[in-house]
């Protein structure tokens, strides 16, 4: 492959439309005749629904039907969980509630009318007409599993399921230790507040019975799956369409009620019907993510050498499991090792069950818990031993030799080298001048603290074996008779920019112009079967099935190249999208020719020199053969006619991105507030297809970091209210209150895929926040702060500073 | 009842009857088929709406249609004059200032006012800027750095 475009800052092909606000969001697409659906949720946590009174809304002008749980409630599948754990406890949960509402925003009853005002009239005027028999609400997980009120009564507790898993004699490796460490840690709740709400619009045809769903989504195929079998509806008259969709972050990494109740009202009505959520609703009833509580407990020696580590955490489930909800906890417990060699782990997980929205995937899943319990720690070990936090780092390291390297969680890292990330890091930073410049503040009664992550993530989502329904991608490359490339990947990206990765790899494999190549995704309807873009999997994976069904279809490219040629196939060079004859003798001697690819191997060796013409054609462009394909009048005998490949590729293992990120804080003594003077972050996401949408990605993963230390909580009081039900109470993060980024990288090829990659999309959200944590404890120090609970509040820091002494 | 309105959008003059109570981005969406302008919040928190109305950005998702009456309205639609990139579209493009996007005619209307404002911001003054504005992907940086870009392409 000539690196014409791959590893290039090369501008996104998809930036056009979105800049011209030409795009299309699902709430973009009119159809006419489209009536609109607006729902009654509940106000409170946990009652008991005695009576529904549908009759006043009913009679609002333009209402058409209104639907209520008892309704419909054997007409839709439940809500559907892909976790399988053991003993796992699974709810009911049905796309409206039936007997009892268990959080606010639980939806009631679904009104539809022939426009959005009048639906949401009739929802606010059906509200009073449901009766609601308030119970006490399980809220919260601080000190504990709540026992009382049992919320699935027939469960006998509040607990979905306990879970231990770790690798080696952890009670040896304590008793091994000089000292143990010990630290409780809060993962507050977060909600993942994608800019674009979630969205669905539904359209089916009576007569061809068929049924198409636009949704905002990050997993159009899945999601086919899952309403197919909601619904009711056989899976192949069922299209699923993710137009352009306005982030998600794990939000979209679902299957929600109100998709299936959406394809089911169409196809009651036999018209187009659309829903698009309120700021409102997302906040309440699209999934949250975090809301761990947990104690790490690490056994030291007093060089700082980790001998052990336990983790015991309850993780707050919410009331229902959505897609993966139990399985986050689970993600946490594979990364308690961190950038460590830790010889023995454990983690004890148990999920409860309480009144409030799901939690599930977001931005990080379960590992950002894990690097923030790991992270924090070590910086709480540093001050028991008195040591220098990278000392600490340094001693439990592994070393760039001792790749591909097992934990005490039982993964293998695939490569690394965290040392050279550190070190650079440290360069970057100017480590050792921030600490002189630290100390002169201190002297003149300013509060600077500096921290560092030194963090690894678990990438590119995963082997099918590891994974609840596949981990694989699919590609297909089309090039079509007049020689434009076709990609069409089973990925979804949703703002990563892959339109424009992918086109790079393919432009540069097929040797073509990158505006000849054309990515599309998101519609089951023309896409083959794919699993769908989260877990900083799309480019490792999805990239790679791009890469792979390329060499494919140049297998037969050079085939019929040959035939075209009257030479053998071996006597082809390939270069620049052109396939020449080679003399052989001229070959040999230069031995510089780019061999034709098989399938599954990189492309070899430097460009050749074009062989001088002999007799006949000597040079064929790639593009004529995919002409001639389609004409098939001149290819080899049993060759099938056109020129098109599909690759599903199976990765063997996840890949294991690293980094190691410094935030430098200032503390305001007046008013507690938390400023970032300084961030550096040095990332290693494998090989590096496009630096810009790299950098994108680590400044945006770092600002949901900042978001998570600093601002952000979803907060529900002791009655399960959430007050936090909108942007004016969530504090997401401002560009005035954002630092500048200094990034830089360095450049450890994984080898689980040809490409070397190794994902980026969540490492930001990862490695940022026990940096910026780190650096607000080490400021207050000289107050005795040795831990502090996200998000560090303004007021929790004033009153530190104020408390009086001793 | 319906009132009877007329709004210039992008140049076009709109004669229409609307309800008191349809919101102005509703009216621009939903009636006049102008999507680009988004809806991120319906509080006057996000920004994902703004636009400009009499040079003025403003957010459109708590202001009706009726009291628009009579004013001068530019949506993203009409920025890129006979084809050709406003200077802020052009520094989003240049800089990778926009991921899903959904912020982003929001942000770019919001910093042609930035700029118009004030021709050469400073980092601090650009952050200052978009403070109404929110994006959930990009982090801000590249976005700070295609105001910078339009600047100083729109000065040059
Ligand atoms: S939609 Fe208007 S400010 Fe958010
Ligand atoms: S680009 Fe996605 S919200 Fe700004």
């Amino acid at each position: 492959m000539a690196d014409k475009y791959v590893g290039k800052r090369v501008k996104r092909t998809e930036d056009p439309r979105l800049i011209k606000g030409l795009a299309h969001y699902v709430d973009d697409i009119g159809l006419p005749g489209t009536l609109h659906v607006a729902f009654v949720r509940s106000m409170y946590a946990h009652a008991r629904i005695t009576g529904i009174d549908t009759s006043e809304a009913l009679k609002v002008p333009g209402v058409v039907a209104v639907y209520t749980g008892k309704d419909i409630a054997t007409k839709i599948g439940p809500v559907p969980c892909a976790a399988a754990l053991p003993d796992l406890k699974v709810p009911d949960y049905r796309v409206l509630a039936t007997d009892k509402v268990l959080f606010v925003g639980h939806p009631i009853a679904a009104v539809v009318a022939t426009d959005k005002y009048a639906a949401r009239d009739a929802a606010e005027i059906l509200y009073p007409g449901v009766e609601l028999e308030e119970l006490p609400a399980v809220v919260s997980i601080i000190d504990g599993v709540p026992t009382t009120p049992v919320i699935h009564e027939h469960f006998g507790d509040n607990i979905a399921y306990k879970l231990t898993s770790g690798e080696g004699d952890i009670e040896a490796a304590m008793k091994a230790a000089d000292r143990i460490v010990k630290q409780k840690m809060i993962h507050q709740r977060l909600a993942p507040i994608a800019m674009e709400p979630r969205g669905v619009l539904a359209r089916y045809f009576p007569g061809e019975e068929e049924l198409t769903v636009w949704s905002s989504t990050q997993i159009p195929h899945l999601l086919r799956t899952q309403l197919a079998l909601m619904i009711g509806i056989p899976e192949n008259k069922l299209r699923v369409i993710t137009p352009e969709v306005g982030g998600g972050f794990g939000s979209k990494l679902n299957v929600y009620a109100e998709e299936a109740l959406l394809g089911w009202i169409s196809m009651q009505l036999g018209k187009p019907v659309k829903w698009i959520e309120s700021r409102r609703e997302n906040v309440a009833a699209t999934i949250h993510g975090r809301a761990q509580v947990g104690t790490v407990e690490v056994g030291i020696k007093n060089d700082g050498t980790i001998t052990g580590l336990r983790y015991n955490v309850v993780a707050d489930l919410g009331a229902y499991h959505q897609l993966l909800t139990p399985a986050i906890p689970t993600l946490t417990g594979l990364m308690l090792s961190g950038a460590y060699k830790i010889p023995a782990i454990q983690m004890n997980v148990t999920g409860v069950f309480t009144n409030k929205m799901s939690t599930d995937a977001y931005r990080g899943a379960g590992r950002p818990e894990a690097t923030y319990v790991v992270e924090r720690v070590m910086d709480v070990i540093a001050r028991e031993l008195n040591l220098d936090p990278i000392e600490v780092r340094r001693k439990n390291f592994p070393k760039a030799d001792e790749f591909p390297f097992h934990t005490a969680t039982g993964l293998d890292y695939d490569s690394g080298d965290y040392e050279a990330a550190l070190k650079k890091a440290l360069d970057l930073s100017g480590y050792q001048k921030l600490r002189e410049e630290q100390k002169k503040a201190r002297d003149n009664g300013k509060l600077i603290g500096i921290g560092l992550s030194s963090y690894v993530e678990i990438c590119a989502l995963g082997p099918s074996q590891a994974m609840p329904a596949g981990g694989w991608e699919s590609a297909t490359v089309r090039i079509e008779p007049t020689g434009k490339v076709t990609v069409l990947t089973g990925a979804s990206p949703h703002g990563q920019g892959q339109e424009t990765s992918f086109a790079q790899i393919a432009a540069d494999e097929v040797g073509v112009d990158l505006n000849d190549v054309t990515v599309i995704h998101g519609d089951t309807g023309i896409v083959q079967y794919g699993i769908g873009t989260f877990g900083s999997r799309a480019t490792a994976v999805g990239g790679t099935a791009v890469l792979i069904a390329i060499h494919k279809l140049k297998e037969k490219a050079a085939k019929i190249a040959a035939h075209m040629m009257q030479c053998d196939a071996s006597r082809l060079s390939f270069e620049a999208g052109c396939y020449s004859k080679q003399e052989a003798a001229a070959a040999a001697v230069t031995g510089k020719s780019e061999p034709v690819v098989p399938v599954g191997e990189g492309p070899a060796g430097a460009l050749h020199e074009v062989p001088t013409p002999t007799n006949g054609r000597n040079k064929i462009t790639i593009q004529e053969i995919a002409l001639a394909a389609h004409i098939a009048k001149e290819l080899p005998p049993d060759t099938e006619p056109g020129l098109s490949a599909t690759y599903f590729f199976e990765p063997k293992n996840f890949t294991f991105p690293f980094g190691t990120h410094i935030c430098v804080v200032e503390i305001d003594k007046d008013t507690g507030e938390t400023k970032i003077i300084k961030y550096v972050a040095v990332d290693d996401c494998g090989k590096v297809i496009n630096p810009l949408l790299v950098d994108g990605q680590v400044h945006g993963g770092i600002v949901q970091s900042i978001g998570q230390a600093l601002y952000e909580e979803v907060v529900y009081d002791e009655q399960g209210q959430l007050v936090t039900g909108e942007l004016m109470d969530y504090a997401l993060p401002r560009a005035s209150q954002m630092p500048w980024f200094d990034t830089d990288r360095t450049e450890t090829p994984s080898p689980v895929n040809p490409l070397g990659v190794k994902g980026v999309g969540e490492a930001g959200t990862i490695g940022a926040t026990p940096a910026i944590v780190n650096a607000v404890v080490d400021a207050l120090s000289p107050y005795g702060v040795k831990h502090l609970d996200m998000p560090v509040r303004p007021e929790a820091v004033w009153r530190i500073i104020r408390a009086p002494e001793g | 009842m319906k009132q009877a309105i007329s709004i210039n959008v992008n140049g076009v003059d709109y004669p229409g009857e609307v309800e008191p109570r349809m919101l102005l981005v509703h009216y621009l969406r939903d009636v006049l088929g102008l999507t680009g302008t988004h809806v991120g919040c319906e509080t006057s928190i996000c920004g994902a709406c703004t636009i400009l109305i009499d040079g003025q950005a403003v957010k459109s998702c708590t202001m009706f249609a009726v009291q628009a009456d009579g004013s001068n309205v530019t949506t993203i639609e009409g920025l890129a004059a006979n084809g050709n990139l406003h200077p802020v579209q052009e520094g989003f493009w240049e800089c990778h200032g926009l991921q899903c996007g959904y912020c982003t005619p929001g942000m770019i209307m919001t910093s042609t006012q930035i700029i118009d404002r004030n021709p050469d911001p400073s980092r601090e003054e650009i952050r200052h800027g978009l403070e109404g504005n929110l994006c959930r992907c990009t982090g801000y940086q590249h976005i700070v750095e295609a105001v910078e870009y339009a600047a100083k392409k729109a000065s040059a």
